[in-house]
């Protein structure tokens, strides 16, 4: 471990690898499953209440289960899905599994913050369901939405160091295998420090991005007059 | 235009439940401008809803422009409601659009093609004197441009029937004003159909032909704003002269209370100088008020009559046969 660097570089490459494909399967899933759980509550959209408690009861059990026992309990899917369960890339199913419940809430939240009177006058006006979530409800929650995402990423990072620990790679494995196990302290330092950096640049990208769809505050000074 | 019939509506089931209509029926003729007034809870908003579903009654009949809206499929109620626009006092536009946007969103629902989008956002911003804000978000406007971007987005299908749940409540006076000036001009050169509620005097006198008065669910007047207004008695008088204080505070010695309620025709006469003249009587103006419904007139005073008694007596019996008193205070 003479090339702390290089092997810093890698580590670092194998966890944006997981984390951003995840993160990606994340949000394709998520989306729709947020979606799902706002339209077909009671007085949604489109309400089918079985449907409703059905997903809600399914999120609120994957969110229940502790991630490194999920990791462990989905090992035959893994295997399935990836055809092994050590790598990377294998790692990314639990994670892709742990995250996608949390995604869903995090955007059923986001979409319940529409104002419903808003969401009225798209009725009012003849539209139907399915314009109203992608005209309305989608673009109207869009800060909201942006600054979940960045959320559910930021835990997707820390989960990918602990599916890393267990055989995955990436900075997790590499901190573990030669902070931990030979006491390479500088090899952990190294580890936190790049979290640390890509921490702090997903939160600041997420701010960034998500204040600039947010239209909600007056950029510039109100005119005078009242009319 | 608009035709409520038996409207019934209850919200919520079992031990909870709440009527917040019973019966109610109401037609509004084309071109019409009719007002629903009552206090908070009166189920003024229920009812407005469901004169475009978004409130289901359950019971009675809405037609709007010859369409029985209940029969309607999901999809044909879509079509119908594009031609009944509606307005909120909250506005409702949506914040991510620019006023343009806001404006065109109608208008994508119709399926327009984009050409024909631009030129009639662009015609309706002029209209509303907002052509300047185009392509500013709803945050950067005043509550009154909000409301005139309200106005363009409603207006934008070319409805003949336009709805408006308190749509100058959140608004200052003076922008109140001119939002009113800007409906009254829509409504007139668009001969639009208008079914309005709120609780200003001030839309009832510079708008309204009708108005309803729903009191708990039920309408317990209807008519011509000019005629209800003739009537002392009438509920929307009341709305319009809130009581004249209960207050005993003590009089000059010998004075005897009257309450007058001027119709148009009193409020055009000489009266108080005829009392004085022809009985003999002082009269003491006390409170009250007189206002301007379009081109009537109508008051309520509370007047102190001193004099001898045999002149206050005769002065009250010439009041009582002008139909001018309304009531007479119990003390004095
Ligand atoms: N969705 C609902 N569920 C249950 N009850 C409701 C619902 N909407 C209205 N109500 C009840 O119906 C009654 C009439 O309400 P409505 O909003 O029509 O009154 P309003 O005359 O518009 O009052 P305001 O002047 O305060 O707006 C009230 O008692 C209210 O609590
Ligand atoms: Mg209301």
């Amino acid at each position: 471990m003479g090339d702390l660097p290089r092997a810093l570089g890698v580590a670092t490459l194998e966890t944006l690898y997981m984390t951003s494909v995840a993160s990606v399967l994340v949000a394709l899933a998520g989306l729709p499953l947020g979606v799902l759980l706002v339209v077909t509550d009671r007085g949604g959209l489109w309400p089918v209440p079985a449907l409703n408690r059905t997903l809600g009861t399914l999120v609120n059990v994957g969110r229940s289960i502790p991630f490194i026992i999920l990791m462990v309990a989905i090992v035959p899917l893994t295997r399935l899905v990836v055809g092994t369960t050590i790598g990377t890339t294998a790692a990314i199913v639990p994670l892709v599994v742990a995250a996608i419940p949390f995604m869903g809430r995090v955007v059923e939240q986001a979409l319940r913050e529409v104002d419903a009177g808003r969401v009225e006058a798209a009725v009012a006006m003849g539209s139907t369901p399915l314009r109203i979530i992608l005209r309305v409800l989608l673009p109207e929650s869009l800060p909201s939405l942006v600054r979940g995402a960045a959320l559910v990423v930021i835990s997707l990072l820390g989960y990918s160091a602990m599916a890393g620990a267990v055989g995955g790679g990436g900075l997790g494995d590499l901190a573990v295998k030669y902070g931990y196990m030979r006491f390479r302290v500088d090899v952990m330092w190294g580890c936190l420090a790049v979290l640390l950096v890509l921490v702090q640049l997903l939160q600041w990208l997420g701010e960034r991005l998500a204040s600039r769809f947010d239209h909600t505050r007056s950029t510039s000074s109100p005119s005078p007059d009242h009319t | 235009m608009i035709e409520l019939r038996g409207v019934g509506k209850v919200f919520g089931q079992g031990a909870r439940q709440v009527t917040a209509l019973h019966d109610v029926s109401l037609h509004v003729p084309p071109g019409e401008v009719f007002g629903v007034l009552g206090r908070s809870g009166a189920g003024k908003s229920t009812l407005l809803r469901c004169a475009n579903l978004l409130e289901r009654p359950t019971r009675g009949e809405v037609r709007v422009a010859g369409q029985d809206l209940l029969s309607l499929s999901p999809r044909e109620l879509r079509q119908a409601r594009q031609g009944i626009g509606m307005i909120f006092q909250h506005f409702n536009l949506f914040a991510s659009r620019t006023v343009e946007g806001n404006v065109a969103y109608p208008l994508e629902v119709m399926g327009l093609p984009r050409e024909a989008i631009r030129t009639r956002v662009a015609e309706l911003l002029s209209r509303v004197g907002l052509s300047d804000k185009a392509r500013a978000y709803p945050a950067q406007l005043s509550g009154g441009q909000k409301q005139r971007v309200g106005i363009a987005r409603a207006l934008a299908p070319r409805p003949r029937v336009l709805l408006s749940d308190e749509a100058t409540s959140a608004l200052d006076p003076e922008t109140t004003r001119s939002v009113l000036g800007l409906l009254k001009d829509l409504q007139q050169q668009l001969g639009l159909t208008l079914l309005l509620i709120t609780h200003q005097l001030e839309v009832v006198k510079a708008l309204c032909g009708s108005v309803a008065v729903l009191e708990g669910g039920r309408l317990v007047e209807q008519g011509r704003v000019q005629e209800l207004l003739a009537r002392p008695e009438s509920r929307l008088r009341a709305l319009c002269f809130p009581p004249l204080s209960e207050q005993q505070e003590p009089g000059s010695a010998g004075g005897q209370r009257v309450e007058l309620s001027l119709t148009d025709a009193h409020a055009r006469s000489p009266l108080i100088s005829t009392l004085a003249r022809r009985f003999d009587v002082d009269v003491l103006l006390l409170e009250g008020a007189v206002e301007r419904v379009g081109e009537a007139r109508v008051g309520r005073l509370l007047v102190e009559l001193h004099g001898s008694p045999g002149a206050v007596a005769e002065a009250r019996t010439f009041l009582r046969e002008q139909g001018l008193s309304a009531g007479e205070a119990s003390h004095g």
